[in-house]
């Protein structure tokens, strides 16, 4: 099973592929409103990596929620538990 | 399976980007950095990065550069669901082949009203190209289960000729080549196997019209994007996730974009008459199992009795069928020519015959100076030629030598070699002639090489880029059964040929007045294992004698050599002796060795009738040879 800081610091180089920078700190917090460039397919990508990082499927109900990069990395270690 | 498994991984892709990214303002030399974006899109990307080079690129590259060998494409990309994540793919797909491409997408699902108003924004656009899209949910609108045979028929006649409709106002209003999407098979079958007994199934509507397509498009001059056969090739799931659709409408899901992209790509490319046009094949453990020169044509895998030797028949059984439908096929091997044509004309298992080769070298040169050579045999560029190699070494050293020619990455295993040669879309053809039915036999009618301009070949940066390490222990224990086995294999680099059992090597290892070297070679691409062994005798006079000295063939090239010499000599030196004295003992098989004194600085002492050679090295005048082999005692 993946730990939280193991998610957060493979979210990191996720996050540096999709916006091509690697400053960005990852908090619980961190909204699409926070990253310039996070629009709706960026938001795909995201999801789209984590799928194939993580080797997972995130289902409808579980994409609506996500709302921040806590969110983000709760669902997902909550399926790789 | 949708990633672009044919193209090799490269380390430091993130950092070259990012280079090639910074400082917009700088001046940066635009040729430069055209050719190292075209290489970053030749690296192993999935749609991330895909979409990170695209940026870039588009950044940089706002308008072709000047100078380009390709045109420039501007491709209308129409359909009836999201397109815009397939763009950056397209784009990148035709910067990995050189060309400038600008894609412009309409206004979601408003194809047909701009296609109809010569002042929409896709009329400003002035396409080049148009990529006509649809998505199979717009496709089979009104299809149902409740249709009947006649009317599921009439819905199929009417979408074709809408199909058909826009094809005509596409080639009308821009007087440009149109390609047609396939519509992907995406829906769910309600009535089972026999699907096809149900008129209304959206299942078999979907096959019906992607056939009615086909026809039409050959009528029409239209070019079909078979995504449909490609994503039964990777299965559906791979191209379209249902939940996406309902979210994005996207039909192709994002990790299928750089796949989707590339068949484009080569659309475009084959179109320009850009595609490859031969195909340059190695020959040991590419086209047959094994080494032709050290295991005979007894000993190589090769045809039925083993799955390894059936795999080598289905690989040349590809590479037959592309021949006959207009594939140049060469070879390229490091091999005594005799040696590598023995197969080609004596094992019954053979599918490639030699009249099938229009161009066959096999010689001990470097492969980047012999796939010049190829090119300038048949007369065609060398940006047409694609190389398979089981080798990773010559892979990479003709990528680096010659980054046009196409160097498909494949495994170990056979089976890995027609997969990449067709997933990869080198050969995408748009039609087929007589002309291409018969083209081997006519470059074989012209084959008398011409003279050959030596190219130059920056050799020495290409070996010091490996980072070679040659690993040297003295024979023991651990090592005796390799020890034993190279001793008795190896015929073909192996200036003395002598067989020893395992006792005969521990009586080298408890020799106070003898040593043995087994010598281990690795490089950034791995490690190639023990690659050569040596003997040294010392005499009663204080002469050293080389026993044994033999080596894979697989690390010619690499200055092993003269590293290996410097440890001769050292150990010899440690021994106490004045001289070296090396023997060439001619056999049918190492030809390739009787220089290799010579070329090492030994002076000729003398020659035997049968065409051997004694060579002698003075110790005491002796310099090392600088190499860019690190050597380590392991």
């Amino acid at each position: 099973m993946a730990t939280e800081p193991e998610i957060y610091a493979a979210l990191k180089e996720i996050f540096a592929d999709v916006f091509m920078r690697d400053d960005l700190e990852l908090t619980p917090a961190l909204t699409a409103k926070d990253v310039k460039g996070w629009d709706s397919f960026k938001q795909i990508e995201i999801i789209m990596a984590s799928e194939e990082r993580w080797g997972i499927k995130f289902n409808t109900r579980e994409l609506d929620s996500l709302q921040s990069v806590g969110d983000l990395v709760k669902v997902i270690a909550a399926k790789t538990a | 399976m949708t990633e672009l498994h044919w193209l090799p991984t490269i380390a430091d892709w993130r950092p070259r980007l990012r280079a090639l990214g910074a400082d917009p303002g700088k001046a940066v030399d635009p040729g430069k950095a055209w050719d190292e974006a075209v290489a970053l899109a030749n690296g192993r990307i999935n749609f991330v990065l895909t979409n990170a080079l695209d940026e870039a690129s588009r950044r940089l590259f706002p308008t072709p550069p000047a100078g380009l060998a390709t045109k420039p494409v501007r491709l209308a990309v129409l359909g009836s669901s999201t397109l815009t994540h397939l763009l950056p793919a397209i784009r990148v797909a035709g910067l990995r082949r050189g060309i400038w491409v600008e894609a412009y997408e309409n206004d979601y699902g408003q194809y047909l009203q701009e296609l109809s108003d010569p002042d929409s924004a896709l009329y400003a656009f002035q396409p080049t190209a148009v990529l006509l899209a649809f998505d199979a949910h717009h496709l089979t609108a009104g299809v149902t289960a409740a249709l009947d045979a006649a009317a599921a028929d009439a819905q199929l006649t009417e979408i074709v000729a809408h199909v058909r409709e826009t094809w005509t106002r596409a080639r009308d209003a821009f007087k440009a080549p149109i390609l047609q999407q396939a519509a992907l098979p995406i829906h769910l079958p309600v009535l089972g196997s026999n699907e096809h007994r149900l008129p209304g199934s959206r299942v078999r509507f979907v096959a019906r019209l992607n056939e009615a397509l086909r026809a039409a498009a050959e009528a029409d001059g239209v070019d079909i994007l078979a995504v449909d056969e490609r994503a039964t090739r990777d299965g559906i799931a791979r191209w379209h996730d249902a939940g996406l659709w309902h979210r994005s409408k996207q039909e192709v899901a994002p990790p299928a974009a750089p796949l989707y992209g590339d068949l484009v790509g080569r659309w475009m490319a084959a179109k320009q008459g850009r595609s490859f046009k031969c195909l340059v094949l190695d020959l040991d453990n590419t086209v047959w199992g094994g080494v032709i020169g050290d295991d005979g044509l007894e000993g190589i895998a090769l045809g039925q009795g083993s799955a390894l030797g059936e795999a080598y028949v289905a690989f040349q059984d590809y590479a037959r069928e592309l021949a006959r439908r207009g594939i140049i096929l060469a070879v390229c091997s490091k091999n005594d020519e005799a040696n590598a044509l023995e197969p080609f004309e004596k094992h019954p298992d053979m599918v490639l015959k030699r009249g099938d080769i229009a161009s066959f070298v096999a010689n001990w040169s470097n492969k980047a100076d012999n796939i010049r050579a190829i090119a300038q045999e048949l007369n065609i560029g060398i940006d047409s030629l694609v190389f398979v190699d089981d080798n990773p070494f010559e892979r990479n050293l003709v990528r680096q030598e010659l980054p046009m020619v196409a160097v498909p990455e494949v495994s170990d295993d056979p089976t890995s070699y027609p997969l990449a040669l067709a997933d990869a879309g080198y050969f995408e053809g748009l039609a087929v002639t007589e002309e291409d039915r018969e083209r081997t036999a006519q470059y074989q009618g012209n084959r008398a090489r011409e003279a050959l301009k030596s190219a130059t070949t920056d050799l020495e940066g290409y070996l010091r880029g490996l980072e070679m390490e040659l690993i040297v222990r003295p024979f023991d224990r651990i090592g005796l059964q390799r020890i034993v086995q190279l001793i008795n294999k190896s015929n073909q680099f192996n200036l003395t040929t002598k067989r020893y059992t395992e006792e005969d090597v521990l009586s080298v290892m408890a020799d106070p007045d003898a040593f043995g070297l087994q010598l281990r070679l690795t490089d950034r691409f791995g490690d190639n294992g023990v690659i050569a062994i040596v003997i040294g005798r010392l005499q009663p006079d204080k002469d050293l004698t080389i026993d044994t000295w033999l080596m894979s063939c697989r690390v010619l090239g690499r200055q092993v050599e003269p590293t290996t010499l410097n440890l001769i000599a050292a150990n010899a030196q440690r021994l106490g002796a004045r001289r070296l004295v090396g023997e060439y003992i001619p056999t049918k098989k190492n030809g390739m060795v009787k220089e290799h004194y010579a070329k090492l600085g030994f002076t000729l002492m003398e020659t035997t009738p049968e065409g051997g050679n004694r060579n002698i090295l003075d110790l005491g005048t002796f310099t090392p040879a600088e190499t860019f082999i690190h050597v380590v005692e392991g």
